[in-house]
């Protein structure tokens, strides 16, 4: 079971490389010299320099990044929260409904989830713009958050909570001091997962901006209608290079933190 | 009081953000359309109660689209989009899945990320990196002319095609992931054992492995399957004007005819569609958690 077959060497290959060879081909024509995006006329970066001087897409950057900040702080306060009530809140009134509500809206297509807070905001005489698209982005993913804190939490040995309460600690310092370093793995995730779902969203955003806020994929989503351009291509290499390393760094972090708890364990097995 | 708090604000916060508006788009599908703002006349209101909502009901939108037979093109054309596209994602997501499986142990943690990983990247920016593949000038194009295979470059972007190799290119993530994980489980003394009884590579493969990964395959067809009847930005990117998609009729509904009233309508309805996909996968998950139990 060791040697891999032939065939399964070819299907990995052809996976990775149907996977991979989109981006790579998108991120070398990022540094085409010609304006033609399919006509490779020598190396050069001023599709980059181009990017930094145009006001448009830095501004509607800054936007983005305003509203994942905000939105996926919030989605974490409160979809930790949620996950907290459902795994640990025993029976309240109403509790069917409540997990129905964390569960909907992932399943939930963007379009209706995008039309109908649009629905509310008008509704209400909200001014759509950067509060707004805020408000949609924390509701959608805090059902995420949920989701991911609440399959550590079920995971969580609760002797450990009784034992601090035993000890002498309050409600809250239990929480503060035992559970959330125990589940603060879960909850960096939720809030890194609230984080990309919020940069990524066109959707959503598109039906609760308003004309003053435009973030960045409605810039990139309206700029790519009219077809391709090396200007896209350059932010494009940016954003994946930002999310590679961002994904590498925390992957190899999270498994050196696994590697000394397991030698920790062990250690404290021997002794 | 504490436990109070901490089930009141997400409780509130969802029923204001999601149970409201949601009740917002019934309450618009049932109303005319006006040349106003908000465009619409709401055919509700709290005060007059239940029997005058009732006695005003108003269907219209809804025979409307099944009079026009544009939303019954679009309905069937999602549904046969994403069934096809969910074939050909487990056709190709299933060896890749095995692969994995069956590489070393001390590979798979790489794999798994390398899987992920365009996973995080976004959405938006995988779709349009097939643009510049697909186009008549493209690369693909330029390569198979290059290689003599054919003389006129083929027409793929903007095309029903395209809008398959984006759903596949998207979504393959989620049909590998659940297969790997119930590979991964699988025992493989099993395989051994029916291969001692005389079965063939094949067959052990056809009557142990296969029905063995069962729940991973129908759980990473319906995860693609579910989103991708109310696509929007693959067949708006990568589809022609002849695509059509539900997510895409509601989107131009409201954002190019303003017809909310019509948009809403849709919307119920694609939830409709969804319903039954989204129940067989609950029920699929919960054998899941049963049989692991």
């Amino acid at each position: 079971m060791t040697r891999m077959s032939w065939f399964n060497t070819v299907s990995l290959t052809l996976g990775f490389a149907f996977l991979y060879i989109p981006i790579v081909i998108l991120v070398i024509y990022s540094f085409n010299e010609s304006k033609l995006v399919t006509v490779w006329a020598g190396f050069s970066t001023k599709w980059y320099g181009e990017l930094l001087r145009n006001d448009a897409f830095l501004n509607a950057a800054w936007v983005t990044i305003k509203v994942a900040v905000a939105s996926s702080t919030f989605a974490t306060v409160l979809g930790t929260m949620a996950a907290y009530v459902m795994v640990r809140g025993g029976r309240f009134f109403g509790r069917t409904l409540f997990s129905g509500m964390i569960y909907a809206p992932l399943v939930m297509p963007e379009v209706i989830t995008g039309l109908s807070l649009l629905l509310l905001f008008i509704g209400i005489g909200l001014d759509r713009g950067v509060l707004t698209i805020i408000l949609a982005h924390t509701t959608f993913s805090m059902c995420y958050v949920s989701v991911v804190v609440s399959s550590r939490l079920v995971t969580f040995d609760r002797s450990i909570e009784e034992a601090a309460l035993d000890l002498g600690c309050t409600p809250s310092e239990a929480f503060r001091l035992v559970t959330l370093p125990i589940i603060a793995p879960a909850v960096i995730s939720g809030w890194l997962l609230a984080f990309t779902l919020s940069l990524d969203d066109l959707v959503i955003a598109s039906f609760t901006s308003g004309p003053a806020a435009t973030t960045l994929p409605i810039k990139i989503f309206s700029a790519v209608r009219l077809g391709v351009s090396p200007e896209i291509n350059a932010l494009s290499t940016i954003m994946i290079a930002i999310v590679a390393t961002g994904v590498i760094t925390t992957s190899l972090i999270s498994k050196r933190q696994v590697i000394r708890q397991r030698r920790e364990e062990q250690e404290a097995e021997r002794s | 009081m504490r436990r109070f708090i901490l089930i009141f604000v997400p409780y509130v916060w969802l029923i204001a953000l999601f149970l409201i508006p949601f009740a917002m788009v019934l309450k618009i599908a049932l109303s005319d359309i006006a040349i106003s703002i908000p465009p619409y006349v709401p055919q509700f209101d709290w005060a007059e109660g239940i029997r005058a909502f009732l006695a005003q009901l108003d269907l219209e939108n809804f025979t409307w689209l099944t009079q026009d037979d544009l939303y019954w093109k679009a309905y069937l054309s999602s549904l046969r989009i994403a069934v096809i596209a969910t074939t050909f994602t487990l056709l190709i997501g299933y060896p890749i899945a095995y692969a994995m499986a069956r590489a070393p142990t001390e590979w798979r943690p790489t794999l798994m990320m390398l899987i992920i990983l365009p996973f995080w990247t976004s959405f938006l920016i995988r779709v349009y990196a097939w643009m510049g593949i697909l186009s008549n000038e493209g690369i693909l194009n330029q390569f198979l002319m290059w290689t003599g295979l054919i003389s006129d470059p083929l027409v793929i972007l903007n095309t029903n095609t395209a809008v398959y190799i984006g759903i596949v290119y998207t979504y393959l993530p989620f049909m590998i992931l659940p297969i790997y994980s119930a590979l991964e489980r699988l025992d493989a003394s099993l395989i051994e054992a029916a291969e001692d009884l005389g079965c063939s590579r094949f067959s052990a493969f056809w009557l142990v492995t296969i029905p063995l990964s069962k729940t991973g395959i129908i759980a990473g067809s319906f995860l693609v399957f579910i989103p991708t009847l109310g696509e929007f930005v693959i067949p708006s990117l990568l589809g022609g004007s002849d695509t059509l998609m539900i997510g895409k009729v509601l989107w131009e509904e409201f954002f190019s005819n303003r017809d909310w009233p019509v948009a809403s309508a849709v919307a119920v309805i694609l939830l409709l569609l969804l319903v039954v996909p989204i129940v067989l996968f609950q029920r699929n998950q919960q054998k899941q958690q049963e049989a692991e139990q």
